[in-house]
């Protein structure tokens, strides 16, 4: 066990003790400014250029239960062999493959679909469906599989301790367990041996006003992959929602996935 | 076991403190040198977010709070950045890069390893900063729009 | 009735010391096992992201699910008011207690981050049956401690009621922690193998058969070491006659939860995999669970006499349901997990995620040696318990008495 995290539950405590030091912010930003435009935050940097489908919030600001990230990922547009959403996801989230693919995390997986009674195929990019009512979050025993409240289904990978029971209830497959050591993490995308992870849809990017990477690769690709706030009727994601035949996948179940398929 | 390393870790902790704290009390006249003391490196920028003593009594409560906040409700403060930390206390190793925790000169290892404290943030985090790949695609205008915007979140 | 005095254990014949040390040694593979599964991580497992839960689960399960029946003794002495039965409900208690640890090490020395588990101690959330099972986990071994208490304290045990309370409590206890844990599977909607409420009831009888044969065994061995018989022939009746309802149960259940799933049509593949089409998994169910694991023990339990021969068989029979149980597990944890997830009714699937395959697994060396020493920390924990308390009852005066 790490020995800070031991301690202090006082969420106050540390935050009025650092205001109390006297540190004049103001002046250490205007003197850390040039360094963290450089390190600090490359998305941060971005979001000084706002951006279109996904309004930041202030920074400070927790996430908020008026929004509701989603995703469209029209069939049609999908093109047969392309990769593009899983080699920029790999690329963003510092995922690597071992050699063995058994073991090897995939946030993101091309699914080749033949259709048993017509023979006619399609591909779909599946991923963490964000579900409203997540299976993996109700069976995760100390709660590190969570849902936050824009709906982005999550690890806190402080508390996981690894039993991977979210993996065997999760309908989609989109969780994976790290089999082996990693030193090579991204700043962007902490993973860890022995504990469980899969599509944060790009939290971080969210947060600084970005659109997850997959849709961002996407996008010079043909553009399948919609991503926006379901929540705003005047998005782009919900007018397409309006427009196309879509499908949820496993819909039976009931979790309700913030991802919709369209023309499967 | 990894538990039982940390227990083990931090009885010798608490075994080595209360000798140390004895033996610097016995020698309070001798002044310094006698125990090796940790030389943690200094780092890049002119303050760090407070001041030092604070920062060595607090900096885990700061990471264990904001940890909290960042990871389940998205607020991500740059004051408690661990990937901050990271940053600005880089220390570069032989070939000029920035050195990982693996590395006995890494910043945090300076003091944990004295200390026999183990931590596992880096596990999972990087212990590295990246290299700055977007930030000079960004250009300089951008850097005022960053201050403008670090400014603004600051109120 | 003559107050029946129990015993410790007190000078050990070369074969008990044998068994120790085998315990012993296969303790320290198994901690041996878990380290390097540890410093390594579960890439050195046959366990993958597709089978994500392997051989200790099944091990781990498997014990979980014996404590709770290695309880039926005590609990048909004190709810049932079975008099026969009450000089080996202590022993029946002890015996709860260290197959649960058993199990529960092997659960532990599993999980990704086991230095962890003082998270999972101190942070719940209570939608998850998981959790409800860390509670329902460490309340048994409370519950059956303060059992054990009221049997064995000298004060205690003068208060009829204390005792009478304690043991139901425990009973109904160990309901709901079989119950719980067959939950674990069948909670979980998105896999066709487990998903359902009959779960519950069919861990709660296999249970009641493993236990008992784990009781069974643990007397045999404790009669030859204390040269004491310590199943009087009155006794091997009974248990004949308890393994084969519980066995018959188990098998009625496994028929009922195969048939719903077979009637459905969009289960009929799992059925078949499981059943027919599935390589290893059809041979443990039909040669494994089925055949050595139920069958062959009810044909030597029903031949067998209340005699030393019986007593064998009984004892036969005991290893054989056991072996079953472990096949059981196997093909309901593992191969529930290796036919694929149907994301995409109507639709063949593949992708370089296995989506659509059936998943293969092989137990690795570490697996099997972390769930075998489960088994001997629980072997051992009773032993020592037997060393240190006075668990076993003396031979009754009145049946055939000591054996050479």
């Amino acid at each position: 066990m790490s020995s800070c995290s031991g301690g202090c539950a006082k969420t106050g405590c540390a935050k009025t003790g650092c205001a109390n030091t006297g540190v004049d912010r103001r002046g250490l930003l205007r003197t850390a400014g040039a360094f963290a435009a450089t390190l600090l935050a490359p998305g941060v940097t971005l979001y000084a250029f706002g951006a279109r489908d996904a309004q930041a919030r202030p920074a400070g600001e927790p996430a908020s239960a008026n929004v509701r990230w989603g995703m469209l990922i029209d069939l049609n547009k999908c093109k047969p062999g392309c990769n593009a959403c899983v080699t920029a996801c790999n690329e963003e989230n510092g995922l690597k493959s071992s050699g063995r693919p058994e073991i090897d995390a995939q946030w993101i997986r091309k699914v080749t679909l033949r259709n048993a009674a017509t023979g006619v195929i399609q591909e779909a990019p599946v991923m963490c469906q964000h579900c409203e009512n997540p299976p993996c979050v109700d069976v995760c025993p100390t709660g590190a599989s969570f849902k936050r409240a824009d709906g982005i289904v999550l690890v806190d990978k402080h508390i996981c301790i690894g039993c991977r029971y979210c993996m065997m209830a999760c309908p989609f497959k989109a969780r994976s367990f790290v089999h082996e050591e990693h030193d090579d993490q991204k700043v962007n995308a902490p993973r860890g041996k022995g504990t469980v992870e899969g599509c944060t849809l790009c939290v971080d990017r969210i947060d600084a006003g970005r659109k997850p990477a997959c849709v961002e690769a996407c996008a010079r690709e043909g553009g399948a992959m919609i991503f926006g706030d379901l929540n705003d009727p005047e998005s782009e994601i919900s007018k397409k929602l309006r427009q196309l035949p879509t499908t949820k996948l496993r819909a039976d179940l009931a979790v309700a996935p913030a991802v919709t398929y369209a023309n499967l | 076991m990894r538990a039982l390393r940390n227990i083990f870790a931090a009885t010798l902790f608490l075994v080595g403190a209360a000798v140390l704290s004895l033996a610097s009390a016995a020698r309070a006249e001798d002044g310094a040198g006698r125990t090796p003391a940790p030389h943690p490196p200094r780092a890049q920028g002119e303050h760090c977010v407070a001041d030092t003593a604070f920062m060595r009594r607090n900096h885990m409560l700061m990471m264990f709070d904001h940890r909290k906040e960042a990871v389940h409700q998205g607020v991500r403060t740059p004051q408690f950045s661990l990937a901050g930390c990271v940053s600005c206390h880089a220390v570069k190793g032989e070939d000029g890069k920035p050195v990982s925790f693996a590395s006995e000169k890494h910043f945090c290892r300076s003091c944990h390893s004295y200390a026999a404290v183990q931590i596992d943030c880096f596990e999972c985090h990087a212990s590295r900063p990246e290299a700055p790949k977007q930030a000079v695609d960004a250009g300089g205008a951008d850097i005022d729009k960053l201050a403008a915007y670090l400014r603004e979140t600051k109120q | 009735m003559a107050q029946q005095k129990y015993r410790r254990l007190t000078s050990h014949t070369p074969l008990f010391w044998l068994l120790i040390a085998l315990h012993v040694i296969a303790i320290a593979a198994g901690v041996a096992a878990a380290l390097y599964m540890e410093t390594h991580g579960h890439g050195v497992t046959g366990m993958s992201n597709q089978i994500v839960w392997g051989a200790p689960h099944v091990f781990a399960v498997f014990l979980i699910v014996s404590a709770s029946g290695a309880l039926n003794v005590a609990s048909v002495s004190s709810v049932f008011n079975r008099l026969n039965y009450k000089p080996f409900a202590r022993l029946s208690g002890i015996l709860a207690i260290a197959l649960l640890v058993g199990g529960l090490m092997v659960l532990v020395l599993d999980l990704g981050r086991p230095e962890r588990v003082f998270v999972a101690m101190t942070t719940y959330n209570f939608r998850s049956i998981f959790a409800w099972n860390i509670y329902l986990y460490s309340g048994f071994v409370a519950i059956v401690a303060f059992y054990l208490f009221a049997m064995m304290d000298r004060r205690a045990s003068r208060n009829q009621l204390f005792g009478k309370i304690m043991g139901s409590t425990a009973f109904v206890w160990r309901l709901l922690l079989t119950m719980g844990t067959g939950s674990i599977f069948g909670f979980l909607i998105a896999r066709d193998a487990y998903y359902g409420a009959i779960m519950a009831p069919l861990f709660i009888a296999s249970s009641l058969v493993y236990g008992l044969a784990f009781t069974v065994l643990v007397l045999v061995t404790m009669s030859h070491e204390t040269s004491n018989q310590l199943m009087p022939e009155e006794m091997v009746g009974k248990f004949r006659g308890l393994l084969s309802l519980f066995i018959l149960a188990t098998l009625f259940l496994t028929l009922i939860s195969h048939l719903t799933k077979i009637y459905a049509a969009p289960f009929r593949g799992v059925e078949a995999f499981l059943l027919h089409d599935g390589g290893v998994y059809p041979l443990a169910f039909w040669l494994g669970q089925i055949l050595i694991g139920s069958l062959a023990p009810l044909a030597l339990l029903a031949l067998a006499d209340n005699g030393p021969t019986g007593r064998k068989m009984l004892a036969l029979a005991s290893l054989l349901l056991l072996l079953g149980g472990l096949a059981q597990f196997y093909v309901i944890i593992i191969g529930g997990q290796a036919y694929p997830l149907n994301i995409f009714p109507g639709y063949v699937a593949s992708s370089s995620f296995f989506d659509g395959a059936i998943n293969a697994y092989t137990p690795s060396a570490p697996e099997i040696l972390l769930g075998i020493s489960g088994v001997s920390i629980a072997m051992l924990i009773a032993a020592l318990g037997c060393r240190l308390l006075p668990f076993l009852p003396e031979a009754p005066a009145k049946s055939e008495g000591a054996r050479p």
